[in-house]
Order: structure tokens, then sequence, then C-alpha cells
């Protein structure tokens, strides 16, 4: 199956990523999703600004799913959504959503895809505070 | 290589407000490597080099130092991503 890649500047909608994964050959769907959180290292954050490089992060994306269907043969679906723009608290920054025969290979392939996916991504994250703004990890 | 040709080079996040613009052009000659644009950019600007990594993408790609670059490539500085 095609996976469902998109990085997007509107709200996540959640139940249709996890829909795009459904399928009958599939025991266990399993979803990681990533939301904006109101501290970051004990500094209250007021909101997220996330910037994506599209064409490259889409091109790095597909290797990560490629590589997950290389470790996970058994693997029947995968979707993964980024949002990028201003994010308010509580707003879904991303969705991966995987399906699999069997629930074990479905968490063991969902945590892949989010781990590897903050390693070569191409999307940067500025966080917003009271007193000021952030890159994050940018500097050591 | 592109020693005689001029290459634009895309920049985002951090990478862009230390340059202070989303894309720049540098003029022939240009370098030719990975590695030498590297050096030519933290050299006119040196904020570059306190941060924790910079890769270059070469076509999407990550790229290493010793990759010819060509003016028609599309190159960009990449700064530590923080997707998720």
């Amino acid at each position: 199956m095609i996976p469902h890649l998109s990085i997007t500047d509107q709200p996540i909608d959640v139940a249709a990523a996890l829909a795009a994964v459904q399928t009958e050959a599939a025991g266990a769907v399993n979803a990681f999703i990533g939301t904006v959180r109101n501290q970051s290292g004990g500094r209250p954050v007021r909101r997220l600004h996330y910037e994506s490089y599209d064409s490259m992060a889409l091109t790095q994306l597909g290797h990560v799913v490629s590589q997950a269907y290389e470790k996970w043969p058994m693997l029947q679906a995968v979707a993964v959504v980024h949002r990028k723009g201003t994010l308010a608290l509580g707003d879904v920054a991303v969705v991966v959503a995987v399906a699999t025969p069997h629930r074990a290979e479905s968490f063991a392939a969902c945590q892949y895809i989010i781990d590897t996916l903050k390693l070569v991504v191409t999307i940067w994250k500025r966080e917003e505070y009271e007193d000021g703004t952030e890159w994050v990890a940018a500097h050591p | 290589m592109s020693k005689d040709m001029s290459l634009k080079i895309s920049l985002y996040g951090i990478t862009r407000e230390i340059v202070g613009t989303s894309v720049i052009e540098l003029p022939a000659p240009a370098p030719a490597t990975v590695g030498e644009l590297l050096a030519e950019m933290r050299k006119q600007y040196p904020a570059l080099g306190e941060l924790r990594s910079c890769a270059v993408a070469v076509n999407n790609e990550y790229a290493s130092n010793d990759q010819p670059l060509h003016t028609v490539d599309e190159i960009a500085l990449i700064p530590p991503v923080a997707g998720g």
C-alpha cells in the first residue's frame, strides 16, 4: 500500500489518518499523536511555530517509511501527517499511524517511524515563551 | 566543477534568521563542494558555527562534504531538525 504522507498547515484530522491505514489484513492499528505541551524544560510555552522544507521533508519521510517496511515486512499500511505553521497549546503536531497483522510489530514500527522522523525530517520548531522565542535543539 | 558558476542556497529555521533571507546567491566562483560551501558560509556568517550542527542538502538528500555542487542543484542549509 502506498503510504499516506503529508505536511499541512491545516488542523490534523486524526480520525482520517487512522482511517487511511485501516485494512482487513490488519488486526492492529497503532498510532502516535504528538501534541503541543504547555512547558519546555520548566519554561512556560505559549505556542509553537513549525517551519518545513516540504519537498525534502516528504523525501526523507518516504525513506523512513521504506526502512520501516524493510524492518517489518508484515506492515500493511502507514500514514504520517505533520502540521506546520503556528500551533496552540494542545494542538496535534504529528500523527503516525501503522497497521500490522498483530500488535507487537505495530508498536515497534510506529515507534521507529516517529523516532527516526525526529532525526532526519526537515521540520524546525520555534517555541514561543512569554519573554521571547527559541529554535528548539539549534544550539548545544 | 562549478567554480565558474553561481549557486543558490535555500535557508530554513535558524539559518534563515542568521543570514537574514530565505535564499542567498553565491556569485562565481562559487564553492565547488559541500565542504567548501559550509566553510564559506561559516566565514561569512560566524553564528552558523555556533549551531549544534549544520548539514547541507542537495536535491532533497543529505550530502557529504566531498559532494560536488552544480548550478542546477537544489541546495539548502539544514540546521538541527526538531519535528514531532
